[in-house]
C-alpha cells in the first residue's frame, strides 16, 4: 500500500478544515423513521487503500458511503479523516471526490466545463482550470473529448468523465457508488482494472460500494461486508473467502455449499448419506474452541468429481453441467437434501450421470451457526 | 400495401386539412389581403398614426412587463413550495394555482372590486392612512400588468415545479461535492437546468399578454393597446387599419415565438425524471416564522379575489357607493339570473357555444392527432403547423378574421355567413381551442406503443375496430383532459366574443360588462359567480366520466 504523496495541496487557498489521513467511520448509525439504514458500522481506510463497501440492495451500503461524503448525517457516530472530526463538515467544505451510481454529469455542459466545475468553484482562473481539465481527461483516457456534449458519451467514457471531474480537484478521499455497474460486461473488467491502477495513482483514500463482490474481488484491497445495516466482515478478498467468520459471510462471499458438520477442534466431520468425512478446517477468530452447532463451506475448487464409486465418497448424480471456460462446473444432488457444486477439469460427465465427490485437502471454512 | 395505406391517410387527412385552411388560414390570409386592399395606403396610415405606434410600443412593453412581473412570482414561489417544508405549505400550495380558475373578465372585475377607486383594499387603505381621496388609480401598465401578473404567474409556477420535481437531485449533490455553495449551485447548475422551464412558461405569459384584452379594456383609461385599437378601429368602420393592426399584433406574436425559439435553441438535453429529492425543512425558527407569515399574506392576496366575487354578488345593486363593504346583501342577484329571461339568456348561450365547439374540437383533435402521431405521411408537418397556429394568432386576430371572411355569402370565395348569426361564436371558440385539446391528444397518443396498432390489425380487426378498440382507448385521457380545458375557457371567452357577438348569442362574459358598465355590481358579480360554478361543473363531470371509464 503506498502512502499519500506529498504536495496535493488543495489548489484553492481555503482553510485546511477536513485535514488529511485515513477516512474512518466510528460507529455510525443512520435512521430512517423505525427503519435503521446504518448500524453502528465502523472501519477505516487508509490513504491509498481501496475499499469495497459491499452488500445486497438494502444493506445500507449506499447510505454509509452518502455518509462518508456528508450528504447524510449520522444519528450517532463519527466520521473523521485524519483524525479530525467531519461528521458535520458539509460536502461541499469536505474536498472529497465522489462518482455516483449514474455519473450525475451536468446535462447543459460540455465535458470540458463538467471536469472543471469543481475548480471554478474554488475560484481558480480559467486558464488553470482548463489546462487541469484536459490533464485529467487525458489521465483517463480522454484526450481531446473536451468539447464534446455529455450526451454523445458512451456509458463507458461517461464514466471517465465522471472519474476525471472527481479527480481534479485533488480530493482528501474518493467515494465511489456502483462506479461499474452501469457498463456492460466487456468493458466492465477492462475498467476494473483501469479503476484499481487509477485509485491507486490518487494516494488517497478510496471507498466504494458494490453489489458485485467480483469487482470487489478485482478492485478493493480490503472488502467491508453490510447486511441489513449491519457490518458482517471487514478483511482483504482472501480472509472473506477463506476465513469468512459467520455463515451470513460464506453464504454471501464464493459459491460454495454450507453443510452441517461436527467441530472438532482442527477437524471437523461432515456425514452425507452415512457417509462420514474429517476435514481440515479453518476457524475463525475468536469462536469457541468447540462449537455445538457448526458448519463447514464446501468450495466448488475443493471438491473432486469421480464417474467411479469410491467407498469413502458421497453419492450423488449430477443435475446441471456447465462449462465456465477452461473448467466445466457441475451441479450434483447428495443425499440428505445437500446439493454442491464441483470445478473439474473433465468434461466427460454429463447430466443424469451418477458421480462420487470426495473432498480434497483443504482446508475448509468453518463457520459458527 | 404501403401505398394504400399512404392513400388512406390523405383520404383521412383531406377533410380535416381543408377544414383548418378554410377556418384558420384563410380568415389570416383574408386579414393580410384586407390590409393591402388600398395598396400601401392602410399601412401607412398606421404608421403615421400616434395612437397606432403608441399602441403597439404599449403592447409590447405590457408583455414584457408581465413576463418579468410573473417570473419573479412564480419561480420563487415554485423553490419554496418545491423544496422547503414549512408550516402552512399544503394551505399554499392548494391555493398557488386559484387565479388559473378565475375566468379572465371575473379576474379583472374582482381586482376592480378589491383595488379600484372603491375597491374594499383601496378604502381601506385611504381610511386608516386618514386620506381625503384613494391612494392609488387602478389604472394605466401598472394596474394590467397587476392583475397579469396575478393570472398569469401561474404558468410559471406549474412549469417551474414540475421542472424541479423532474430536477435530478444527484447534479445537485454532485456540485455541492465538488465544493459549489448554494450560490454557485443554483447559477451554475440547478438554474440553468430550469432554463427549458422558465422559457417556455415566458412564452406563454408573453403570448397570453399580448392577447390580453380584459385588463387594457377595463382598466386602460386612456391607454392604448393593440387588442383594443383592433375593436376601436372596427367598431369605427375603419376595416382597412383593422386590418393592418390585426397584422402588427400577429407578427408581434410570431416575432416573440421565434425570439424565444432562437434563445432557447442551445438546449440539446432532457431532464431525467428519477424523481425528486425530499424538501429541507427550514429549522432556524425566525426564517420559519417568516415564511409561514408570507405564506399567509401570499395564501389571503389569492383568495381574496374569488372571496370579494362572491361577497360582492350578495350586494344589492347600486347600494354599494361610499362604504368599505357593499351595505346591503340579498339573494335577489340570484334570483333574478334564473328567473329572468333576458339575464338566463346568456347562461343557455354561453353553455350550448362551449358544448357545441368542444365537440367539435374532439372530433377534428382526435383525427388530427391520430394521424399525427401513428400515421407517417407526407401531409404530417403541415397538419402539425396547421393545429399549432391558432396558438400563435392572439384571439382578437382570430376573431377579427372570422369577421372579415364570414361576413357574406360567396361560395366562389369561399366565404359564408356567419357573422351576425349564432354560429359565429361557436366557431371562434373551436379555432382557439384546437392547439390546446390537439396537444393533449397528441401527448396521450405518444404513450402509446406504436405497434399496437400493428397487433390489432394482425389479429385481425379491421381498421374501425382497431381504432374503436384501440387507438380511442388509449386517445381518451387526453381527449379528457383537452375537452374539459376547451370547454372551461370557452364558457368564459371574453376576448374573441367581445370582437363578434351579438345581442341574440351574447355570452356571460358580454353580459358581466354590461352589467358592468350598468354599475349594477351585484348582478355582475353573480354572473361571475356563476362563471366559477360552471367552470367547477365541468370539471368534476370530466374527472368522474374518467374514473368511470378507467
Amino acid at each position: 500500500m503506498t502512502g499519500a504523496p506529498d504536495g496535493l495541496a488543495r489548489s484553492d487557498g481555503k482553510d485546511d478544515k477536513t485535514g488529511r489521513g485515513p477516512l474512518a467511520l466510528n460507529g455510525v448509525t443512520r435512521r430512517f423513521g423505525e427503519f435503521t439504514a446504518v448500524d453502528n458500522v465502523s472501519f477505516e481506510v487508509g490513504p491509498g487503500e481501496l475499499l469495497a463497501l459491499v452488500g445486497a440492495s438494502g444493506s445500507g451500503k449506499t447510505t454509509t458511503l452518502r455518509m462518508a461524503a456528508g450528504y447524510e448525517t449520522p444519528d450517532s457516530g463519527t466520521v473523521t479523516l485524519g483524525g479530525k472530526d467531519i461528521t458535520r463538515v458539509p460536502p461541499e467544505r469536505r474536498g472529497f471526490g465522489m462518482v455516483f451510481q449514474h455519473y450525475a454529469l451536468f446535462p447543459h455542459m460540455p465535458v470540458e466545463d463538467n471536469v472543471a466545475f469543481g475548480l471554478e468553484a474554488r475560484r481558480v482562473s480559467k486558464v488553470e482550470r482548463l489546462v487541469k481539465a484536459r490533464a485529467a481527461l487525458a489521465s483517463v483516457g480522454l484526450e481531446g473529448a473536451g468539447s464534446r456534449p455529455i450526451q454523445s458519451l458512451s456509458g463507458g467514457e461517461q464514466q471517465r468523465v465522471a472519474l476525471a471531474r472527481a479527480l481534479v480537484i485533488e480530493p482528501r478521499a474518493l467515494l465511489l457508488d456502483e462506479p461499474l455497474s452501469n457498463l456492460d460486461p466487456t468493458l466492465r473488467h477492462a475498467m476494473r482494472d483501469d479503476l484499481r491502477a487509477m485509485l491507486r495513482r490518487v494516494g488517497v483514500p478510496a471507498l466504494f460500494v458494490t453489489h458485485d463482490q467480483e469487482d470487489a474481488f478485482a478492485v478493493a484491497d480490503r472488502i467491508a461486508l453490510l447486511k441489513k445495516g449491519k457490518l458482517l466482515q471487514v478483511g482483504t478478498p482472501e480472509e472473506l473467502y477463506n476465513s469468512p467468520i459467520s455463515r451470513e459471510v460464506a453464504a454471501f462471499i464464493g459459491r460454495g455449499s454450507i453443510v452441517p458438520a461436527i467441530d472438532k477442534g482442527s477437524t471437523a466431520t461432515v456425514t452425507i448419506g452415512g457417509v462420514a468425512r474429517d476435514l481440515n478446517v479453518t476457524r475463525p477468530k475468536g469462536v469457541a474452541p468447540h462449537l455445538e452447532t457448526a458448519f463447514v463451506v464446501l468450495r466448488p475448487d475443493a471438491l473432486e468429481l469421480s464417474r467411479s464409486a469410491g467407498v469413502l465418497a458421497w453419492r450423488g448424480r449430477i443435475t446441471n453441467r456447465r462449462f465456465a471456460g477452461g473448467v466445466v462446473v457441475y451441479r450434483v444432488q447428495l443425499a440428505d437434501g445437500i446439493s454442491v457444486d464441483v470445478e473439474s477439469l473433465s468434461g466427460e460427465a454429463h447430466e443424469d450421470d451418477n458421480v462420487s465427490i470426495s473432498p480434497l485437502k483443504g482446508p475448509f471454512p468453518l463457520v459458527p451457526a | 400495401m404501403k401505398a394504400s395505406a399512404r392513400r388512406q391517410s390523405w383520404l383521412i387527412a383531406l377533410p380535416v386539412m381543408a377544414l383548418l385552411l378554410w377556418t384558420v388560414v384563410y380568415p389570416n390570409v383574408a386579414v393580410i389581403a384586407g390590409s393591402f386592399e388600398d395598396g400601401l395606403g392602410h399601412w401607412r396610415e398606421f404608421a403615421a398614426s400616434p395612437a397606432d405606434r403608441e399602441a403597439l410600443w404599449t403592447s409590447l412593453v405590457i408583455s414584457v412587463a408581465s413576463v418579468f412581473a410573473s417570473l419573479a412570482i412564480g419561480v420563487p414561489l415554485a423553490f419554496l413550495l418545491g423544496r422547503f417544508e414549512f408550516p402552512g405549505r399544503r394551505l399554499l400550495r392548494a391555493v398557488a394555482t386559484l387565479p388559473a380558475a378565475l375566468p379572465p373578465l371575473v379576474g379583472v372585475i374582482a381586482f376592480l372590486f378589491l383595488y379600484g377607486e372603491s375597491g374594499l383594499v383601496t378604502r381601506v387603505v385611504q381610511r386608516a392612512l386618514g386620506m381625503a381621496e384613494a391612494p392609488w388609480r387602478l389604472k394605466g401598465v401598472g394596474a394590467i400588468v397587476f392583475v397579469h401578473a396575478y393570472t398569469m404567474y401561474v404558468y410559471v409556477f406549474l412549469f417551474v415545479s414540475a421542472g424541479l420535481e423532474r430536477f435530478d437531485a444527484t447534479l445537485d449533490e454532485a456540485a455541492s461535492g465538488l465544493g459549489a455553495n448554494t450560490w454557485q449551485r443554483l447559477r451554475r447548475v440547478t438554474l440553468p437546468l430550469l432554463m427549458p422551464a422558465v422559457a417556455g412558461s415566458a412564452l406563454l405569459v408573453f403570448m397570453n399578454a399580448l392577447g390580453s384584452f380584459s385588463a387594457p379594456y377595463v382598466f386602460g383609461g386612456g391607454l392604448r393597446v393593440l387588442s383594443t385599437q383592433i375593436l376601436a378601429s372596427k367598431t369605427n368602420g375603419a376595416m382597412g387599419l383593422a386590418y393592418v393592426e390585426t397584422t402588427v399584433l400577429a407578427l408581434s406574436a410570431v416575432a416573440g415565438l421565434v425570439l424565444f425559439r432562437w434563445l432557447d435553441r442551445k438546449r440539446r438535453y432532457t431532464l431525467a425524471s428519477k424523481g425528486g429529492r425530499s424538501r429541507r425543512t427550514i429549522r432556524s425558527r425566525r426564517i420559519q416564522i417568516l415564511t409561514t407569515v408570507a405564506s399567509a399574506v401570499i395564501v389571503v392576496a389569492l383568495v381574496l379575489p374569488h372571496l370579494m366575487v362572491i361577497l360582492v354578488s350578495f350586494a344589492r345593486d347600486g347600494a354599494w357607493t361610499t362604504q368599505v363593504l357593499p351595505p346591503e346583501y340579498t339573494f335577489e342577484n340570484y334570483r333574478r339570473l334564473f328567473t329572468e329571461s333576458e339575464l338566463w339568456k346568456p347562461i343557455t348561450n354561453s353553455v350550448s357555444m362551449a358544448l357545441i365547439a368542444t365537440a367539435a374540437n374532439l372530433v377534428v383533435c382526435f383525427i388530427a392527432g391520430y394521424l399525427i402521431v401513428l400515421r407517417k405521411f407526407g401531409g404530417r408537418g403541415l397538419l402539425e403547423l396547421l393545429v399549432a397556429l391558432p396558438w400563435a394568432i392572439p384571439a382578437t386576430a382570430i376573431a377579427l378574421g372570422l369577421a372579415a371572411t364570414f361576413n357574406r355569402n360567396d361560395l366562389l370565395t369561399g366565404r359564408v355567413l356567419l357573422v351576425g348569426t349564432f354560429w359565429i361564436l361557436p366557431l371562434a371558440y373551436f379555432i382557439r381551442d384546437i392547439p390546446l385539446v390537439a396537444s393533449a391528444v397528441e401527448s396521450s397518443l405518444r404513450q402509446m406503443d406504436a405497434s399496437l396498432e400493428d397487433a390489432a390489425r394482425g389479429l385481425g380487426a379491421s381498421w374501425m375496430m382497431t381504432m374503436r378498440r384501440v387507438v380511442l382507448p388509449a386517445a381518451r385521457p387526453g381527449l379528457v383532459a383537452g375537452g374539459l380545458l376547451a370547454a372551461v375557457t370557452a364558457v368564459g371567452e371574453f376576448v374573441a366574443s367581445v370582437v363578434l357577438y351579438t345581442h341574440s348569442n351574447r355570452p356571460i362574459s358580454m353580459e358581466i360588462l354590461a352589467q358592468l358598465r350598468a354599475l349594477a355590481f351585484g348582478t355582475a358579480a353573480s354572473y361571475s359567480v356563476l362563471l366559477i360554478f360552471l367552470v367547477l361543473l365541468m370539471t368534476l363531470a370530466a374527472r368522474s366520466f374518467e374514473e368511470r371509464l378507467a
